[in-house]
Parts: structure tokens; C-alpha cells; sequence
């Protein structure tokens, strides 16, 4: 098979090991009931890590998504509870921000040549502390419309629960899949991360293209803040702190080079969905206590950092595979 | 002809350092009154100073690091983890060096495992979860003297982590200009493969660079759990990583490696304390605290960038058309 899809079939085995492991010790997680909670749960988590996976593959790196998931919870609340909007408009005026928002990164990584890490750590900073500034306080968020998106679901058999969050985590999936493997856009994106140079000479529009990236990465963490904020019902600042963190996991567990130029989006998938049992297998467990979590992440992140070199090492020489991180 | 440096005529970060703390001294006029009190200096600034000596600490490493085109974002976690050691090694009986020692060590095998992987996001989110491990869970806290010493103490009438920020910049700064270490970290920074292929062990030296990182980090989680007498695994250290490599930034290391200075990235840090400060005593919350940093980045980033470089000699050169 090819070899540079090995990485992601790697991710595919060790889930799958890992999930009949799980459900061996507690039959109980083999319902339709904990595959649905997992998509609910990690809703906000995997909508964000799409746009992390497409920040990746260019070469980049995102560090303020979970600060846009606080800022949005709260700016969608204060809209909604103390000014009256209705959420829809709310939720506009959100997306509005955020495309604003990302799009000034990616300006400022490409036209001051600042790296990414850093310009994105300066939007964290700006993110956590606009949303602060708003309001330090828990808003909470009480419309009817909220009530009735966030207890809309489908059921599966088995009594397992299909939710409207995890419905629209799936079809963000879809969606940047096709994106990232069928448009022009995917393809600049991968291009960009290869070697900026040779696509810069190819003809690809690395401007453009970069503001595009940070745009629907912020955009995306966007909705992945209203999706926190219909699971809260409310709007925090201190929300969703470190999911900058978990996102990059799941992307890297699911076989994106942190380097950039080569990558998935359904690994990332599988690696949100990776993380998730980590975390339902801990709860289930009940002895362990949750900082095992972080242990066997960041286990998984050695893993496939290992992992990653030696398929590259072995496929092109050079020391150019992941450098950073 | 006279040609004087524009660098070194116009240094932004010592500026910048005065600006802050003058701006500090207009909102409270009693900022620069420095008192001597039983055996030791007490004041605003020296708060300062104090305060700002653990991420300064953290970013005398940072900056040795970043200068090989890499960055250790796992500083805060390895601070954790060192404080969660030494406040377990001292209510486990043993006597304080030990403690220390035994954290000293604690942050040298991390900086090793980073210095031979190169992955040091993998240390950044299990190295909390060990720090948790290793204290149960629970806050840690001791009363043993040879700790509490180097988090609260004083030598010289200097608070003690201020003499050991300075000891390090000292000793790290002789280490890298008076030899040709300095020369060697550049020089993997700019080109790691063109540096090997003249004869410089790169992988050596980034495991040695490293390893200073993680030594750094667990001096600075010493004396952070020093100061509060206890070990917090959950936040002794939090985001720092972050401020250690803002203040190596504003210090003018450049990202992309090769360039930097120890000395400037600890005047980063006393920026970024200064700001801090600054915001709590003008009474705004903290919080705005992150918005002006991000503002400070930001600027600091436009002036340093290659964009405003360019500008500045387009300048020049019409100005020089114009006389």
C-alpha cells in the first residue's frame, strides 16, 4: 500500500486496538449510547481541530483557538442575555469577529513574516483577555431557541443519542475532507506547507491563501465556541482553556506532520475520537484519577512522533521531519 | 564617513524597560522609593525584579533554545514537576539540598528527553499529569528552611531569586560569548545541516542546549514553590512557557534562529513584569493585563519584523535623494 498513508492507518489500528481493549474490560462502552456521547461530547473539540488540521498542514500553527472558543461564548452571550439579540444574529456577529480575527493574523504572518507561533500567541493573549474585559463573570444563556438546538437529537438503536452538535461535528469533517482533498484551496494549502518557496514560484497564492487558513481556522473555533456555548448554556471567559492543546493532539495523533505538507483531516477524526476514549475509559474506570489523561496523551503524541520520523526517515532523507513542537 | 548602527543607537528593548517603568512611576509616585529593611531591600521595584525573576529565569533557556531555531514548551510543566519533587523530598524527611538536587535533576532528564526527541509538546502535556502524580493530586506544602530560603531569602540584600536570575544570566552570558558555544548555537540556528557539515556536533549541542532549558525551568519551579511554601501541579508554572517565550521575543532573539541575547531576553522579562505591575497598580484587573501584552508583542514584533526593516531603508534612501 502507499506509504505515506501509514501513519493514518496506524491511528485507525491503535483506536481500534484500543476501543475492543476498552470494551474487553467493560462491555459497557460498546453502546450506541457512549458512541454518541462521544460525538456530543468532543463536538467543540473536533470542529476546532479541523481548522487546526488545515493551520498544520501549511506549516503553521494556531495557538489562540481556545481563547476564540472563550471570547465567542461570551460575546454570544452578553449578545444574547444582556442586549436581547436573537441567537441566529448573535451567532452572525460572532462569525463576523472571528473572520476578522483570523484574517489579521494571517495578514500579519505574511506581510510582517512574523512565524505563526508567535503572532497567534499575541491573538491568545488578546482573545482571553478581550473576553475578560467583556465580563469576568459566567453569563448564562437562557432562549428558547438555545434550549431547543441543544436538546435536539436523533435517536439510535441501542437508546444511544445522536445530537445536533455531534451531527454538525460530522458534517464539518465531511466537508473540510473534501475541502482539503478535492479543492484548488486544499491543494495550495498542502503546497504551502511542502516548501512555501516552490509554491510561491509554482504560482500559488501565498497571501491569499494564508489569510484564507487563519480565516477558517478562526472561523471554525468560531463555531466551535457556539457549539461550547449550546453544551454550557452559558458564556465564560476562562472557557475551553489549553483546547488549543487537545486540538493540536488530535491532529498530530491523527497523522498530520507537524512540520506541515502532509496530513489528513479523517485522521484527525480519529484522533479527536482517540482522546475521547482516553477520557470515557478514565471515567469509566472511576479508580484512576483524570491527570492519567494527560499522561497517556501525551504518550500517544511520543508515539506518533516516533512514528512519523522513522516512516519519514525512511521515505526521504534529510532532518527536516518535525523540527519544531 | 561615520555610520552609527540604528541597532544600537535606538535599543527598543532598554527603552522600552525605562518607558514601562516610568509610565509605573506616573501612576504611583512612590515606585522608585527603595527602603532598607531588616537586612534587605524593599520596594516597589525590587518587587519587580522579584517577581519577574522566575520568567526571566525561564528565559535565559528559552532563548538559548530558541536561538537553535527550536522552542521548549514544556518550561512549565518541567517547573511543575521540579516543585512537585522538591516539596515531595522534604515532607518525605530528606534534608533541603537534597530536595533540591533531586528537582535540579528532575528538570535535567526532562531537558535531556527533549534535547534527544526534539517533541517537547510531548513533555508539555504529560509533564503536568506527572507533576500530579508525583504530589497525589493534592498541594504539597513544607516549611523546610533550605526552600522557603531560596524562594523568600535574601543575599546582599537582594531577594534570593533575583541574585540567582543574575548568577545565571552572568554565567549562561560568559558561557556563550566567551567561548565559541555562542558561535555554534547560531550557527545550528541559521543552518543545522550546514553547521554539521562543518564540523559542529549539532546534536550534542542541542541536547546540551536543552538540557540548560530544563535545568532553568526547575530552578525557576524551585523557587516559585519555594515562595509559596507549597506545590501546586495544577498551576505552578501555567502558561509561563508562554511568557518566557514573549520575553525572548521582545528581547529581540529572533524566532527563526540564529540570533539572540541572554541579557536582552531577561530585560524582556522585567518588561513584561514592569507591565504587570504596572496594570495592578493603576487598578485596572489583571485581566487587561493579556490584551496590553498582546498589544506589546505585537508592536515590539512590527518594529523588529523584516517588513519594517525594508521600510526603514526605502526611507533612508529617499531621504538621502532628498540632501
Amino acid at each position: 500500500m502507499n506509504r505515506s498513508l501509514r501513519p493514518l492507518l496506524a491511528t485507525v489500528v491503535i483506536f481500534l486496538i484500543a476501543y475492543a481493549a476498552a470494551v474487553f474490560q467493560f462491555p459497557g462502552l460498546l453502546s450506541t449510547r457512549v458512541l454518541g456521547n462521544f460525538l456530543t461530547d468532543n463536538a467543540f473539540l473536533g470542529i476546532a481541530a479541523v481548522g487546526m488540521t488545515f493551520v498544520i498542514i501549511s506549516g503553521g500553527i494556531d495557538l489562540s483557538v481556545g481563547a476564540v472558543i472563550g471570547f465567542t461564548g461570551v460575546l454570544v452571550a452578553v449578545l444574547i442575555t444582556w442586549l436581547g439579540w436573537h441567537p441566529l444574529a448573535a451567532f452572525a456577529a460572532a462569525f463576523v469577529v472571528a473572520a476578522a480575527f483570523g484574517a489579521a493574523m494571517g495578514l500579519v504572518i505574511h506581510y510582517l513574516e512574523v512565524p505563526p507561533f508567535i503572532v497567534t500567541l499575541a491573538g491568545m493573549f488578546l482573545a482571553r483577555g478581550g473576553a475578560s474585559v467583556i465580563t469576568q463573570d459566567s453569563v448564562p444563556i437562557d432562549h428558547p431557541f438555545y434550549s431547543a438546538i441543544s436538546s435536539l437529537y436523533w435517536r439510535l438503536p441501542g437508546g444511544g443519542r445522536l445530537s445536533f452538535v455531534g451531527l454538525l461535528m460530522v458534517a464539518v469533517f465531511v466537508v473540510g475532507a473534501i475541502v482539503a482533498h478535492r479543492t484548488k484551496f486544499g491543494s495550495y494549502v498542502y503546497a504551502l506547507g511542502g516548501n512555501a518557496t516552490s509554491a510561491s514560484l509554482m504560482g500559488v497564492p501565498v497571501a491569499r491563501t494564508t489569510v484564507e487558513i487563519y480565516t477558517l481556522s478562526s472561523v471554525l473555533a468560531c463555531l466551535a465556541g457556539i457549539v461550547f456555548s449550546l453544551y454550557t448554556s452559558a458564556g465564560y471567559p476562562l472557557a475551553a482553556v489549553g483546547v488549543e492543546l487537545d486540538a493540536i493532539g488530535a491532529v498530530v495523533i491523527g497523522g498530520t506532520l507537524l512540520t506541515g505538507g502532509y496530513g489528513f483531516v479523517f485522521g484527525t477524526f480519529v484522533g479527536v475520537m482517540l482522546l475521547g476514549l482516553v477520557q470515557t475509559y478514565i471515567i469509566f474506570d472511576g479508580t484512576l484519577s483524570s491527570w492519567w489523561t494527560k499522561i497517556v496523551i501525551g504518550f500517544l503524541l511520543f508515539l506518533f512522533i516516533v512514528l512519523q520520523r522513522l516512516v519519514f526517515a525512511a521515505s526521504a532523507r534529510g532532518d527536516r521531519v518535525a523540527e519544531k513542537a | 564617513m561615520m555610520r552609527i548602527p540604528l541597532a544600537r543607537l535606538v535599543n527598543t528593548q532598554t527603552i522600552a524597560l525605562v518607558g514601562v517603568l516610568l509610565l509605573n512611576w506616573i501612576l504611583f509616585p512612590g515606585f522608585f522609593k527603595i527602603e532598607w529593611q531588616d537586612g534587605r531591600l524593599f520596594g516597589s521595584l525590587i518587587d519587580v525584579f522579584n517577581r519577574g525573576a522566575p520568567v526571566a529565569i525561564l528565559a535565559i533557556g528559552m532563548t538559548a533554545v530558541i536561538a537553535t531555531k527550536g522552542v521548549d514548551l514544556s518550561v512549565g510543566a518541567v517547573m511543575a514537576m521540579a516543585g512537585a519533587v522538591a516539596a515531595t523530598l522534604v515532607v518525605g524527611g530528606y534534608p533541603g539540598w537534597v530536595a533540591v538536587a533531586g528537582a535540579l535533576a528532575v528538570g535535567l532528564l526532562c531537558g535531556l528527553w527533549n534535547g534527544a526527541l526534539i517533541a517537547t509538546l510531548v513533555l508539555m502535556v504529560a509533564g503536568r499529569g506527572i507533576a500530579q502524580l508525583i504530589t497525589e493530586g493534592s498541594i504539597v506544602t513544607f516549611s523546610d528552611p533550605t526552600l522557603v530560603f531560596i524562594g523568600t531569602g535574601s543575599f546582599l540584600g537582594l531577594p534570593m531569586p533575583v541574585v540567582i536570575a543574575l548568577a545565571l544570566m552572568i554565567l549562561v552570558t560568559l558561557a556563550v560569548r566567551k567561548t565559541a558555544i555562542g558561535l555554534f548555537i547560531e550557527a545550528v540556528g541559521v543552518n543545522r545541516s550546514a553547521a554539521t557539515l562543518a564540523g559542529i556536533r549539532s546534536r550534542l549541542l542541542l541536547i546540551a542546549v536543552y538540557a540548560v532549558s530544563g535545568l532553568c525551568a526547575a530552578i525557576a519551579g524551585i523557587i516559585v514553590a519555594g515562595d509559596i511554601r507549597g506545590a501546586d501541579a495544577n498551576n505552578a508554572g501555567l502558561w509561563l512557557e508562554l511568557d518566557a517565550i514573549a520575553a525572548a521575543v521582545i528581547g529581540g532573539t529572533s524566532l527563526l534562529g540564529g540570533r539572540f541575547s541572554i541579557v536582552m531576553s531577561v530585560v524582556g522579562a522585567l518588561i513584561i513584569q514592569a507591565m504587570n505591575t504596572g496594570i495592578l497598580v493603576s487598578g485596572y484587573p489583571p485581566e487587561f493585563n493579556l490584551v496590553v501584552k498582546a498589544g506589546m508583542i505585537t508592536l515590539i514584533l512590527m518594529i523588529q519584523s523584516p517588513f519594517a526593516g525594508r521600510l526603514l531603508t526605502w526611507f533612508g534612501r529617499n531621504r538621502r535623494k532628498g540632501a
